[in-house]
């Protein structure tokens, strides 16, 4: 008999939110607030299922509504895939160490 | 690019979406960590260009589109001051909860670009997927603005309450289950659209009746959110990568919000269905009596910290507001030529989100290895001789721990009361967030410092 291919999915899911839970747990409570940045920007990975409205079906210039929201959307992730990540860069580098003197 | 290799792509990014969380175990590997992360991305998004194939003129306006919103970010992280992280990622989360809302429409009426069958003859297991997605996504979009604007101060930070809430809110919720339901059966496109509006009503009315001192809990909540939404459009799409990635940034939004409700002491029910700080205000003003307080100035608590062989700085939300960690780090400067040991303790609900006064202190080039968790710090208090609490209250109130009446007993607090002598930098007498006296503020060896905290530490700095 055949698996679903869903089963696969869920099995995926199931599993990251294990790695998720293990992964997080072991962040540095000083850097939580970079934690929350950069999962906004990674969870911007959304950006895919936009770009896939965005192109999908257009050969001409002639925009569907759905190709429209997918532009749209692609503006929208794109602020936070830029944003989320280089304002989480601009946080990480004044974590600095105590100088040795 | 086929199917299969594609997927073995998206695979790698979301390998890498988990490595980027790993390097935030530690300052050093952080920045490592955040390089895979945009490396994922770029990959994520580069092969979702090459396999759709179709290099027509659509993919120009694409291209723009990406380049408009990255500008507007990138403008945005240059910009934005670091007291504003707060808004700004309850802002970025409204972004999140948007945009998938905006994919699900997009398949619910162009499933063949997403080969979830055809409009109105759609997949049951992509429809009720894609319902999951837009609703929660929904929910995130309005609870991040109605986070955000609270945050900004546009909107009253103080709970907004009306009787029937919880009852209102709860049918609320079944009735998207019942659309779900609907919308499957019918395919029609009117339940879809009620749906979604269903949704951004719960959001909104979610966050409403939360406080605005509870908006770290808040912040984690529709983090995590964003990314069960994520996961959602993950399934519809069939895409690895979203759905890794989902469940990643949910499981952490949630462990943050844990974090964030055991640092008050309070369960995770108990902060959403809101409320806290409105009710206690009544009985603040009702039986307070003036007690004596020891009033000192920049000179007094100059001469203090001269003579101490430690400090111990408590930071809290009022030196956000006053910005003043830049003058505090002088401070600390200055106290360090002298030879006086100073520390930073930080309480994990101090600020506004998850780890608000590290990145704070960062940014004052404060090193963070001087910057200690509660739990690190608590018992150096008995042996130091000054502590001085910067714009925090709550976070230091005995009677978190001696008084059962007290509507923050049992949350975690700072051992401040074990100093020598204790200097409160505050603005007024008036109560925290909780709406609660402080004891502290009447004890002999307190001494308070009425005045805007950049202000004060900036004098301070001057009579050292």
């Amino acid at each position: 008999m055949e698996i679903d291919p869903f089963i696969f999915r869920l099995s995926i899911f199931i599993l990251s939110i294990f790695i998720g839970y293990y992964v997080v747990w072991s962040v540095t409570p000083s850097l939580h607030t970079p934690l929350m940045s950069v999962t906004n920007a990674i969870s911007s990975v959304i950006i895919v299922g936009a770009i896939i409205a965005g192109l999908a079906g257009n050969s001409e210039d002639t925009f569907t509504t759905s190709n429209i929201l997918g532009l749209l959307a692609i503006s929208l992730a794109a602020v936070n895939i830029f944003g989320g990540f280089l304002v989480t860069q601009r946080m990480l580098q004044m974590y600095k160490k105590k100088k040795d003197k | 690019m086929s199917a299969n290799l594609s997927a073995i792509f998206y695979l790698i990014s979301g390998v890498l979406f988990i490595l980027a969380l790993r390097g935030l175990s530690s300052p050093e590997t952080s920045r490592q960590g955040n390089f895979f992360g945009i490396l994922g991305m770029t990959i994520a998004i580069t092969v979702t260009f090459l396999s759709t194939g179709s290099f027509s003129s659509g993919l120009t306006y694409v291209l723009i589109f990406l380049l408009i919103g990255g500008l507007i970010g990138a403008f945005i992280a240059y910009k934005i001051p670091m007291t504003a992280m707060p808004e700004l990622v309850a802002g970025f989360h409204s972004l999140v909860g948007l945009s998938a809302v905006l994919v699900a429409v997009a398949a619910f009426l162009n499933p063949e670009a997403f080969n979830l069958g055809s409009p109105e003859k759609i997949k049951l297991a992509s429809l009720i997927e894609m319902s999951i997605g837009a609703a929660v996504g929904a929910v995130t979009f309005s609870g991040s603005i109605i986070a955000f604007l609270k945050l900004q101060g546009i909107m009253s930070g103080s709970p907004i309450t009306f009787r029937g809430q919880h009852l209102l809110n709860a049918l609320l919720l079944i009735s998207i289950i019942v659309l779900t339901y609907l919308l499957c059966l019918t395919q029609s496109s009117n339940y879809f659209w009620i749906l979604l509006a269903v949704s951004f009503l719960i959001g909104f009315l979610l966050i409403i009746p939360i406080g605005g001192a509870d908006m770290p809990v808040v912040i984690s909540m529709l983090n995590s959110y964003s990314g069960w939404a994520a996961a959602g459009i993950g399934f519809t799409l069939e895409n690895s990568a979203l759905i890794i990635t989902g469940a990643l940034v949910g499981s952490s939004g949630a462990i943050l919000s844990y974090i964030m409700c055991k640092g008050m002491n309070r369960s995770f029910f108990n902060v959403i269905l809101g409320g806290f700080g409105a009710a206690e205000q009544s009985t603040a003003s009702g039986d307070k009596e003036h007690r004596p307080v020891k009033n000192g100035n920049a000179e007094d608590a100059a001469f203090l910290m001269k003579n101490a062989s430690s400090v111990i700085i408590v930071p809290g939300y009022g030196m956000a507001v006053a910005q003043a960690q830049h003058a505090l780090r002088e401070m600390v400067d200055t106290l360090k030529k002298n030879d006086i040991k100073v520390t930073y303790a930080i309480h994990p609900v101090a600020g506004r989100m998850p780890g608000h006064m590290n990145v704070l202190l960062a940014e004052a080039n404060v090193p963070y290895d001087e910057v200690f968790e509660l739990e690190e710090i608590n018992n150096d208090f008995a042996n130091a001789d000054v502590a001085f609490v910067i714009g925090a209250n709550d976070v230091t109130n005995p009677a978190a721990k001696s008084d059962p009446q007290s509507p923050i007993y049992g949350m975690p607090v700072l051992d401040v009361e074990k100093c020598k002598s204790v200097l409160f930098v505050k603005r007024s007498l008036s109560p925290g967030y909780a709406g609660i006296d402080n004891d502290l503020f009447y004890k002999e060896n307190t001494l308070m410092l009425f005045a805007d905290a950049k202000k004060m530490t900036e004098d301070i700095t001057k009579n050292l």
